[in-house]
């Protein structure tokens, strides 16, 4: 066990997945020579070589595309978009081929694909690369959603993404890269659909993902100091969502909050909560509150940015209105 | 542009192939059409609903095209693609019981007739996004040369995918590293119903290869041979790694874009040019009086292919509807090796 980034754990995933099978290739723009936008594939172009870490032009669509066909051609390809933001041009790919081909061809081809894409705002970048996409990708029957937020689940997560026969939308925070936590050494892989309770507590259930685990773990110790208990919950997969160890916690404490910091409406936390009122109604004692970016393109002033960021004092908020 | 070459090399390959050869480029196309009319009178019968796209008139392209491939190399198609599947061995039965939506269909009534799909001869599926299948067509591509195997790809698509972001990408990349894929235009001059010229800045479609460094060629669609000559020497060079082609087969469809498409933004009169120059009469033609193959040995395989359409249609008619049961299942693989 070692204490090593998020970056250092997905690297070090990365370089024992492409130890471990030779079909595992790795292909994007500036992850060979550049050693990846944030970093990440950092010192894997020479041990692996140009066939592993295949650089590429600036052609999401295709490049995405490309690793579909290379999955069908049995290959177990990770791309990775430099930012979820410029994955949109690859919607095409994702949600008309890499999430139906398995299902609208009777099950005959498979797309074992990971997408690696880092995430979020809070660096000033402005409107057009702070964003936040899972929501998009969960409503698409057919993906995995991957959401990692500590460097041991990244490793274990991106680990059993690249032996997941399915296509995996892997979604890292640009705001996470540098956090350090203990990584177990060599092989760990951590099963999808199995969210991890990070804190437990009888009042209130603060269901998180990604960097909002951390506002999430921050809210909750301003929160005892109030004496409100609370319990966080890591999802860390939204597709397959782990509904279980959430609803018991909601009928333990009786209130949730989900947090996230995808857009308000229409977010992933919108689904959490209501798959939460169709599971345990009846254990509520106050409506369920979301605490999510604003719907607004983000600003890029520094003090505009964060008024549209979720924060935790947003969720301390909701939790001092709810008990 | 290489019109005349490839003239040369069809006039060739008419004596250069053997007769039995000969014949079977001859069986697959007049399949297809059979096939192909019957679809629409299953449409027009109710037997086959939702969005129904056919490929007659057009039948020389596929054929003449998957004719100079191997049985391993991969074909990726477009929403038109009920000749491909067929040309490239996929038995009619399974074809046909896709169309009616049937539990035997070959994407078990999943699919369509948009998205046909059959593993075992390596046709890679009917995409109805227009240009979607080209980035695929790369990424096989690029498993082939990843795992150093002989195979290429064969990619179809229409006059109407040029103007797509994804030809353009798919043509750099696969030139850029030299995959062995063939690019073939099907141009029947009408993207729906908007005429290529009103689409594409330049609407000799062939010399966008020019910019991509690869080899482009113009071909005659209507002239399985001619077709069959372009092929065989971009696969050839394909395999010895010198990278990808673009073949421009110019062709016609002779029914609307669509089931629902009654044509009515071309002329009588070009409709009746082009089907003066019908594909399958005029190779036959040429086999009679070229190569002094007999009407009755082409009335037999014709009368064959009659029986095998009616044996498709019926068993696609008696074939069950797949299980309600299984409307959620295999939306993911589930267990390695799955599927």
């Amino acid at each position: 066990m070692a204490q090593i980034t998020y970056r250092e754990a997905l690297n070090q995933a990365l370089r024992e997945e492409l130890d471990r099978d030779e079909l595992v290739f790795i292909m994007g723009e500036e992850v060979g020579y550049f050693g990846g936008a944030f970093k990440v594939t950092d010192g894997l172009l020479a041990p692996y070589g140009e066939k592993r870490l295949r650089d590429t032009p600036i052609s999401e669509l295709t490049i995405v595309g490309a690793g579909i066909g290379a999955a069908m051609g049995g290959l177990r390809p990770i791309v990775e978009l430099m930012t979820i933001n410029f994955g949109l041009l690859a919607m095409d790919q994702i949600v008309n081929n890499a999430a139906k081909i398995h299902y609208m061809f009777g099950g005959q081809a498979k797309v074992p694909m990971v997408i690696r894409a880092p995430q979020g705002g809070g660096h000033q970048l402005g409107a057009q690369h702070s964003q936040s996409f899972e929501a998009y990708f969960l409503h698409c029957p057919g993906l995995r959603v991957v959401v990692p937020a500590t460097p041991a689940d990244a490793k274990g997560l991106l680990k059993t993404s690249v032996r997941d026969d399915n296509p995996v939308i892997f979604l890292e925070h640009e705001s996470l890269y540098g956090v350090k936590g203990e990584v177990p050494d060599g092989e760990y892989l951590i099963p999808f659909g199995q969210a991890n309770v990070l804190r437990e507590g009888k009042d209130v259930t603060i269901v998180a993902y990604s960097k909002c685990v951390y506002r999430s773990l921050e809210a909750a110790e301003a929160l005892e100091n109030e004496g409100i208990d609370a319990e966080v919950i890591d999802l860390r997969t939204l597709a397959p969502l782990d509904l279980a160890t959430v609803v018991k916690s909601v009928k333990k404490t009786g209130k949730a909050i989900v947090a996230y910091e995808g857009w308000r409406t229409g977010g992933a936390g919108a689904e959490v909560a209501a798959q939460i009122y169709e599971a345990a109604f009846d254990h509520l004692d106050a409506p369920i509150a979301r605490v999510a970016s604003l719907d607004v393109p983000m600003p890029y002033n520094r003090h505009l940015e964060a008024a549209a960021l979720p924060a935790s004092g947003d969720i301390v908020k909701a939790a001092e209105q709810m008990v | 542009m290489a019109l005349e070459r490839d003239k040369l090399a069809a006039e060739r390959s008419l004596l250069t192939l053997g007769e039995g050869e000969l014949l079977e480029l001859y069986r697959r196309m007049s399949l297809i059409r059979r096939f192909e009319d019957k679809a629409a009178e299953m449409y027009t019968r109710g037997k086959i609903t939702g969005f129904c796209h056919l490929y007659a008139g057009e039948e020389a392209v596929a054929v003449g095209a998957i004719y100079g491939l191997y049985n391993k190399d991969y074909v990726v198609s477009t929403y038109r693609e009920h000749g491909h599947c067929l040309a490239k061995g996929t038995p009619a039965r399974a074809v046909m019981a896709e169309l009616f939506g049937k539990a035997t269909g070959v994407s078990r009534g999943r699919g369509g007739s948009m998205h046909l799909f059959d593993a075992g001869v390596r046709f890679m599926g009917g995409y109805a996004i227009v240009g979607g299948g080209l980035p695929l067509a790369v990424g096989l591509g690029l498993s082939i040369v990843y795992k150093e195997e002989p195979e290429v790809v064969c990619c179809f698509f229409g006059d109407g995918a040029l103007p797509q972001g994804a030809f353009h990408e798919s043509l750099n990349l696969a030139s850029l590293w030299k995959l062995p894929v063939i690019f073939i235009c099907e141009n029947n001059f009408y993207g729906m119903g908007t005429l290529v010229q009103n689409a594409i800045c330049q609407e000799e479609l062939y010399r966008f290869a020019e910019p991509y460094k690869m080899p482009g060629v113009r071909v005659d669609g209507m002239d399985v041979l001619e077709v069959y000559g372009a092929v065989v020497e971009a696969v050839a060079r394909a395999r010895e790694g010198d990278g990808p082609s673009l073949i421009e087969a110019v062709t016609y469809r002779f029914r609307g874009h669509s089931m629902a498409d009654p044509a009515e933004y071309r002329s009588k009169r070009e409709e009746r040019i082009w089907q003066a120059r019908d594909p399958i009469v005029r190779f036959r033609h040429r086999l009679v009086t070229e190569r002094r193959i007999a009407e009755a040995a082409l009335d037999k395989i014709d009368a064959a292919i009659t029986a095998e359409i009616d044996d498709a249609v019926k068993f696609a008619d008696e074939s069950p509807e797949p299980s309600l049961d299984e409307v959620a299942k295999g939306v993911y693989v589930t267990e390695p090796g799955a599927a």
